[in-house]
């Protein structure tokens, strides 16, 4: 599946260890939830960074006070009809503050590529060459956006207002 | 009218753009059906029986003529010259063909229609009392939050992938026209002890093949915070509803699981965390979408006009003005509701012919604006009354002024097997016979205000949960059989109908209803005490003996 990062197609740099691998001694590495939470601490004092999957059918709570140490959040799309992991992308963004790394995988397809920026995410898993190679051109498929996100769009109705404001000033 | 503006145009149209590249990719076989399927729902196609078929969405039950114009003109050169208003103020082309789509949606789109999430597991069609604004008593517009909530549901980035499909219906009134608590969020506006208005927030209301009256979570909330309550109960339903059964991911199955007490909880609290953000709406936000929306200047016109005192006359103008006029806010103007519900026809079809001449109709009499009802019937709701006269003879020549609304032969009902790939059974020949059973106008006022509906499966399109008579259409061994229930409405005091006995053959249907309906007509303590309350006073067993003794 290629990556895209920053809006183009990059390589990953994080090695996807199974839950019954041993850890690298350096390096980032992606783990399972169940793995991070097993033994926390021991895999946040390697040398090298640490992302986690995280499903989508469990609470942040878990994940919530690590936050800051990680490189890497991913969220999962096991089919793209379960939208749940847009909730998870926006709490984590917009309620926690989460900065780093958050990457969408899955069944990541073109048409759900704005919805997932505007939720927060900034990687993607991309399950079709085609779609991926599309991104930019999709990305800015549209420019005018009703609802406020974290990700600082500004509503058409905040557009509108201040429209209003301008020429009402400028007369 | 909602004026859309440059950025609501522009939306509309990156959605067509997209749309044409998500149908081309799919021709191309880029895109799997599977893939597709829930791409082209997102955009209102459906793959019906024969064909494809186009809904397409009228917010909060409200047209200008010029849309209306645009309808006529996609069912004249995409379908067949006809489309099908439904119960949640939508209209539905059913013979359109796949590439032609794309076409069909530029033209909707040139003035300001779209069919943006009129199916798909996302927020639907905001619906609304289609006398909304000209209501006498009502709290205020609701169409003003009912446009707020069309553009915070539209392309929402976080709630585009629900379980399951989303409804909202929302009313000023007292009479609630638009069935709030049959939906999955019922809004009714009110003013608290304080004098403020705020909303009444209703959850898990739904039919479908297990049906809930939608229960109170908060008994008010401020206009400034209708958004971000509504967010905190999109936001735990997306993540807890259920995803394992589809017939169990409705949000009225998560309300019952957990029990509303929970449930409001959850909400409550995830509601704390976000009701002073972004969604909060202060008094300008309203103001600007408040003055997005026009009114008519009305004149100052006489109630009993001459016009008006001259037609009395006339029995049938009389008995089409009493059946189908309502009164209005302003002095000296009316609500002239539109029945398609002809004797023998298919309720709530509009051929193209018709939905240009309404549409000039509207131009002439009504300020350019027409209404949709979800009882599948068309409103003008700014009538001068001294045009009623002239206004009825033009309804009449163009077969909308059944004076049938209300009454039993004012039938809703969906598609059925005629048209849908889930239905089990017809429902459209069954209204057609009992319009024609109960053709006489005299007959049917005697017997008053009676709603029948009508669906051809457990799916529920045609609302027969709540429908004082409710006729549902099952399949046995290969044969059409219908189970009737009495006693369901859906206005404010919303109740599902009960079961009478077992299923009747596609036969014996119309027999069946005309022994219901001479049994009431027997049993009512007075004239003017409605079906429905005969129902709620004397149960079902009465007329379950009427039906059954002699079969």
């Amino acid at each position: 599946m290629p990556l895209v990062k920053n809006g183009r197609i990059a390589t990953d740099a994080f090695v996807h260890v199974a839950d019954d691998a041993p850890l690298p001694a350096d390096g980032a590495v992606l783990i399972s939830a169940a793995r991070f939470l097993e033994d926390t601490e021991a895999l946040l004092r390697r040398v090298g960074k640490t992302g986690v999957i995280w499903p989508n059918n469990r609470d942040l709570d878990d994940l919530v006070p690590h936050l800051d140490r990680l490189a890497m959040v991913v969220l999962v799309f096991p089919s793209f009809r379960d939208g749940r992991a847009y909730s998870q992308a926006r709490l984590l963004r917009e309620r926690y503050g989460y900065k780093s790394e958050l990457r969408a995988t899955g069944q990541v397809l073109r048409d759900q590529f704005v919805f997932m920026l505007r939720a927060g995410f900034d990687a993607f898993e991309v399950k079709k060459e085609s779609d991926a190679e599309a991104f930019t051109n999709t990305a800015r498929r549209y420019s005018v956006f009703y609802q406020p996100t974290g990700d600082g769009r500004v509503t058409a109705l905040h557009q509108r207002m201040a429209l209003r404001h301008s020429e009402s000033a400028s007369r | 009218m909602y004026a859309y503006d440059e950025l609501d145009r522009t939306l509309i149209n990156e959605r067509v753009s997209e749309f044409r590249d998500q149908v081309k990719r799919r021709l191309s076989g880029e895109l799997t059906e599977d893939e597709f399927k829930m791409l082209r729902l997102q955009n209102g196609v459906y793959l019906q029986l024969h064909a494809y078929m186009f809904r397409v969405a009228i917010p909060y039950g409200t047209l200008s003529s010029k849309q209306l114009r645009r309808l006529a003109h996609v069912a004249r050169r995409h379908d067949r010259g006809y489309g099908h208003f439904t119960t949640r103020q939508n209209i539905q082309f059913n013979w359109i063909k796949l590439a032609e789509l794309p076409d069909a949606l530029a033209d909707l789109a040139e003035v300001g229609i779209h069919a943006m999430q009129t199916s798909g597991n996302n927020t639907r069609n905001v619906t609304s009392d289609q006398w909304a604004g000209v209501a006498p008593g009502e709290i205020e517009d609701p169409r003003i939050w009912s446009e707020l909530l069309r553009q915070y549901t539209t392309l929402h980035p976080e709630f585009s992938f629900l379980p399951r499909k989303f409804k909202f219906a929302i009313t000023a009134s007292a009479h609630d026209r638009a069935a709030i608590k049959v939906h999955d969020i019922g809004l009714r506006l009110h003013k608290n002890a304080e004098g403020q208005t705020g909303f009444e927030v209703l959850v898990g209301g739904g039919l479908g093949r297990t049906p809930f009256i939608g229960k109170t979570i908060k008994p008010f909330v401020l206009g400034r915070d209708l958004l971000s309550y509504v967010e905190a109960i999109l936001r735990v339903y997306n993540q807890y509803g259920r995803r394992d059964n589809i017939y169990k991911a409705r949000i009225k199955i998560l309300v019952h699981e957990l029990g509303i007490e929970k449930f409001a909880k959850e909400v409550e609290e995830e509601w704390l965390q976000i009701r002073d953000g972004a969604l909060t709406l202060d008094d300008a936000d309203v103001e600007e979408v408040r003055s997005r929306f026009s009114y008519p200047t009305y004149e100052k016109l006489p109630h009993m006009p001459e016009e008006l005192k001259k037609a009395a006359h006339d029995p049938d103008f009389e008995r089409w003005r009493k059946n189908s006029v309502s009164p209005h806010k302003a002095p000296g103007y009316a609500i002239v509701t539109l029945s398609l519900k002809p004797v023998g026809g298919p309720p709530g079809d509009a051929t193209a012919d018709q939905m240009d001449a309404i549409a000039d109709l509207a131009d002439q009499y009504s300020f350019g604006e027409i209404r949709v009802g979800h009882e599948q019937n068309l409103a003008l709701p700014h009538v001068a009354r001294r045009d009623l006269p002239v206004l009825w003879k033009a309804l009449d020549k163009i077969g909308v002024a059944t004076p049938n609304v209300n009454l039993v032969s004012d039938i809703i009902a969906c598609p059925g097997l005629d048209y849908c790939s889930l239905a089990n059974a017809r429902s459209i020949p069954i209204a057609q016979e009992l319009t024609r059973r109960f053709a006489n106008h005299d007959t049917a006022n005697l017997i008053g205000r009676l709603h029948i509906n009508i669906s051809g499966c457990i799916n529920a399109c045609g609302h027969h949960h709540v429908g004082h008579i409710g006729i549902l259409g099952v399949e046995k061994n290969g044969e059409e059989f219908y189970q009737i229930t009495i006693g369901g409405r859906a206005d404010e005091d919303a109740e599902v109908g009960t079961l009478i006995g077992p299923a009747v053959k596609y036969g014996e249907v119309a027999d069946v209803i005309e022994d219901i309906v001479e049994a009431y007509l027997a049993l009512r303590a007075r004239p003017d005490e409605l079906f429905v309350d005969t129902v709620k006073r004397l149960g079902v067993e009465p007329f379950r003996e009427r039906v059954y003794a002699t079969r």
